[in-house]
């Protein structure tokens, strides 16, 4: 099933055509609305009139995080806030969070590609869908839910947190799909098998993303409970969810072109990459009003196939994500950046500012501890002196990072000091 | 008069305690009394040696956490019911034992190790019902 045909088959010349026309609008528009662009922009002596086409995209300047985060929280806005209906915020790198704002019509369009990928899942109105993704300033959860609506679909909005009511809505219910981390779908296969419900569900697609998997691990949920696992991709800085997903042929990941315009870029030269050959994932937004990206980099590395699927579809499609440019952790579906460990540790003055993460998969579900080591003077000759500052460190973490992580008190000087780029995180999970 | 006790913070790692023993047996310093305090991840060494301070030197110096607390070194009658009596007294004046660990010699005599929620109170408690505690230096003497 193709949700919008025209658009997701049209040729690749009149979909190239499309985007030009979009882009050259994208560019106008935030160059006569967004200081940010106009002066990044001038000081290239590049106008809006020079942007013909997508052949012409390489001329514009790039976009980062640090730029978001730069102009936190609005400034990258390029409508006035009260075009804006909806705000998300993802973590930023220093504890500053990414906010991103959408208009009324960017919601219909998120809508619009997350119903093309729940109907690449198979997905349609006469099923039941439990989205359990978390609800609030992330985006998996409302950005699948108003999809899900968008395809007529009966919506469960479980967000997430109990795992006891959703295996049972699941079974009394009769849902026939779910959108959440892949990571959470096994953990809840292993808890339908505990409770002997696994025979009673009537479920048949799942719908995964918010972190990397690895291609084994969507095979092992398929195989696990009898369903069709489906890998859906996007970022909170580039409207959510939705921004690409794969087919039924599993064959790579349908981007929605006609909102995104990808690039693959050499991450050390930032030239674009042959056809097939890894790189950066860049993403330009020329159809988005409240937050217009150009150029914005992803830092996922991926390659992209401009080859039809077997589907049908025209659409570009990414690979396997195959890694980060960056030194970004997804944890628990959460975006994570070492950096905030560091900024959340300089306030706890008992402890020295050396850290290590280690990141690991157990029972399916990512863990976290962060060592730190105890600064001599603040030693305590008792046991609850520790386990009073651990608590409290704890919660310091917690804030900062939005997800709970065992804290490990270990002897000064104890963690490796590195003379080069410091190593601060040891992922055992192997993810990519 | 009180004692002055080492503590040592050790990771449970393996060796980690007897690197602890090694230092104190090279610089020479006897161990009189011990207790370790353990969770999961790590453990708390508490020990009465002859020469506390130098016994924190060499273990700072050695890479160890380490610090020193006063605590009350106590002697009691070797007979039972003794402790009871003591901690009684303590208890009955709100003051609370945060641990407490034994410290016993050949002969007649036993000593207790312990922390108190206040040191001071505590010593006058012991003082008025006629109870000696220990220092460092009196610690020196007993073999």
């Amino acid at each position: 099933m193709i949700w919008n045909k025209e658009i997701e088959c049209m040729s690749r010349d009149e979909l190239s055509a499309l985007q030009s026309e979009r882009l050259v609008k994208t560019v106008k528009h935030v160059y006569d609305n967004v200081a940010f662009y106009r002066k990044k922009m001038d000081a290239i002596g590049l106008l809006p009139g020079d942007i013909k086409g997508v052949e012409d995209i390489t001329k514009l300047p790039f976009t980062t995080k640090d730029d978001l985060r730069d102009n936190y929280p609005f400034g990258l806005f390029a409508v006035p806030h009260s075009e804006i209906v909806r705000v998300h915020a993802s973590s930023g790198t220093t504890g500053k969070a990414t906010v991103v704002g959408y208009t009324e019509k960017d919601i219909d369009i998120w809508s619009e590609c997350v119903a093309r990928c729940l109907t690449m899942a198979g997905v349609t109105k006469d099923d039941i869908i439990q989205v359990a993704y978390g609800y609030g300033l992330f985006t998996g959860g409302l950005g699948a839910h108003y999809g899900a609506e968008k395809v007529k679909a009966m919506v469960v909005p479980m967000s997430t947190g109990n795992s006891k009511k959703l295996t049972t809505m699941m079974v009394d219910f009769g849902a026939t799909a779910i959108a959440c981390t892949p990571s959470y779908l096994l953990y809840l296969s292993e808890v339908l098998e505990q409770e002997g419900l696994k025979d009673k569900i009537k479920l048949k697609a799942a719908i995964c993303g918010a972190e990397p998997w690895t291609e084994k691990m969507r095979k092992d949920i398929e195989s696990r409970l009898n369903i069709n696992a489906f890998d859906i991709y996007g970022l909170s800085e580039v409207m959510g969810p939705g921004v690409a997903c794969d087919c039924i042929y599993h064959n790579g990941l349908h981007v929605c072109e006609d909102h995104f315009l990808p690039e693959i870029l050499n991450s050390d030269t930032l030239k674009t990459q042959k056809q097939g050959e890894l790189g950066e994932l860049v993403f330009t937004t020329i159809t988005i009003q409240g937050l217009p990206l150009i150029r914005y980099r992803t830092k996922d590395l991926t390659n992209i196939d401009y080859s039809t699927c077997e589907c049908g579809r025209t659409s570009a499609r990414l690979g396997r994500f195959k890694g980060r440019v960056d030194d970004m952790l997804i944890i628990r579906g959460v975006n994570i950046f070492p950096s905030q460990v560091e900024a959340a540790l300089v306030n706890v003055k008992e402890v020295s500012p050396h850290y290590m993460m280690i990141v690991d998969r157990v029972n399916n579900l990512d863990t976290l501890e962060i060592q730190v080591e105890l600064k001599t003077e603040y030693l305590t000759d008792e046991i609850k002196g520790i386990e009073k500052l651990t608590a409290k460190i704890g919660q310091v973490i917690n804030q900062a990072l939005g997800i709970s992580a065992k804290i490990k008190i270990v002897e000064p000087n104890s963690l490796k000091r590195s003379e080069g780029k410091a190593v601060h995180v040891i992922d055992n999970r192997k993810i990519f | 008069m009180v004692a002055k006790q080492l503590s040592v913070f050790i990771e449970n790692r393996q060796g980690r305690l007897h690197e602890v023993l090694d230092v104190l047996k090279l610089n020479k310093i006897n161990i009189l009394s011990l207790s370790l305090a353990d969770t999961t991840e790590y453990g708390l060494l508490r020990l009465i040696v002859n020469d506390p301070e130098k016994g924190k030197d060499k273990l700072t110096f050695a890479g160890f956490s380490t610090m020193t607390t006063d605590v009350l070194v106590i002697k009691i009658d070797h007979k039972a019911g003794s402790l009871q009596g003591l901690l009684e007294n303590l208890s009955d004046r709100g003051i609370n034992i945060e641990y407490m660990y034994g410290l016993s010699v050949d002969g007649e005599d036993a000593f207790v190790v312990l922390k108190t929620s206040d040191l001071e109170e505590a010593l006058q408690t012991l003082k008025k019902i006629g109870v000696t505690t220990l220092s460092t230096e009196d610690l020196k003497d007993i073999k």
